[in-house]
């Protein structure tokens, strides 16, 4: 009989992506999604680009054309959600990632479940303020976009390429403070392009309301492609 | 830190592995981890350490990170290069009509169980 060796080791290969799963999951989300006929826009930024008051000011230009819901990720707290229904009355719910910096297809899912979601066409997920994990898990989104703004610099896109190469769409925001900052409009777009060629990029400010009817009508066009009913 | 979160999907890839082969205990995970993933080893293995140890089936266990060298291919001279040192830019033609060959990875590449 053979002396059993105490320390031997049997391996099993895995080989496979750690995301692998949560892509399944996200393009599983995107065609019920589509089959319902729910536009879900993934919107990411820096912390203080400004992200909950460009929204205010988008859904009050588009409350009136599609019915829109608002799903607000955050670490903690719920000041954002709050703001977001005193400021538009839209339903809007908060999302606890319990200490993660972004939510997955799986959190989207069980956020969209809190949602009378029969009862939308659009809903708005405003992910957690981080400019490199929200880009590496796909939340199932129907449209991914991002806010950079002036005082960020025109040099993000270079800094961070995967969040640039993974939006539709790049807002421009604060362009109020655009004469006291280095910020060159030309170079950006360049530098967002040579990330991702099919972006489309929307000067805003979302204190002046500049820019904002642009921004409302992108995104009425884009439901509407998704929807044509509507 | 997206590593807490990266760990949270090791765990369950692994404890399913593990269930279908009928494995009670891991002793070792061995990751692929790029070098342009966006992924800091130390991180990494950081969290491993602190969620891995409320799992009965991953205590003790360790994380193991090999790492894989990023190499860009340019499209214009058909060259590839060090990403890391190099960037978007080729260093042989100036072309910056280039792309990641490898260097992306964050994948799980065998868990080892004592038997």
């Amino acid at each position: 009989m053979p002396i059993p060796i105490m320390d031997e080791i049997k391996v099993i290969e895995i080989k496979k992506s750690v995301f692998a799963d949560n892509e399944k999951d996200a393009d599983a989300l995107r065609a019920e999604l589509k089959q319902k006929g729910v536009f879900l826009l993934n919107l990411m930024s820096a912390p203080g680009s400004g992200k909950t008051t460009t929204l205010i000011q988008l859904i009050n230009r588009i409350k009136d054309k599609v019915r829109v819901a608002v799903m607000e990720a955050d670490i903690d707290s719920d000041v954002d959600a709050v703001k977001i229904k005193e400021a538009t009355g839209v339903p809007s719910i908060q999302l606890h990632t319990g200490g993660m910096c972004h939510l997955d297809a799986e959190m989207t899912r069980q956020g969209l479940d809190n949602i009378k979601t029969g009862d939308m066409d659009l809903v708005i997920l405003e992910n957690v303020g981080n400019l490199v994990c929200p880009a590496e898990f796909d939340t199932g989104a129907t449209r991914n976009a991002m806010i950079l703004s002036v005082p960020e610099g025109d040099d993000k896109p270079l800094k961070y390429p995967l969040m640039f190469t993974v939006c539709d769409l790049v807002i421009i925001n604060k362009t109020d403070t655009l004469p006291y900052f280095d910020f060159d409009m030309d170079k950006c777009r360049t530098n967002i392009l040579k990330r991702n060629p099919n972006a489309e990029i929307i000067p805003i400010s979302a204190k002046t309301g500049d820019g904002l009817d642009t921004l409302a009508e992108w995104l009425l066009h884009e439901v509407n492609s998704l929807n044509p009913k509507l | 830190m997206h590593e807490l979160g990266i760990v949270f999907y090791i765990i369950r890839d692994v404890k399913k592995v593990a269930e279908e082969n009928h494995v009670e205990q891991i002793s070792t995970v061995v990751m692929d981890i790029g070098e342009v993933s966006t992924v800091v080893p130390h991180l990494l293995t950081d969290c491993w350490r602190w969620a891995a140890d409320k799992e009965e089936m991953l205590k003790g266990c360790e994380l193991k990170v090999n790492t894989i060298p990023a190499v860009t291919w340019c499209d214009d001279c058909h060259t590839q290069y060090e990403t890391i040192k190099f960037g978007k830019t080729c260093p042989n033609c100036h072309s910056e009509n280039t792309w990641l060959l490898r260097g992306n990875e964050v994948e799980i590449r065998e868990i080892r169980v004592a038997t």
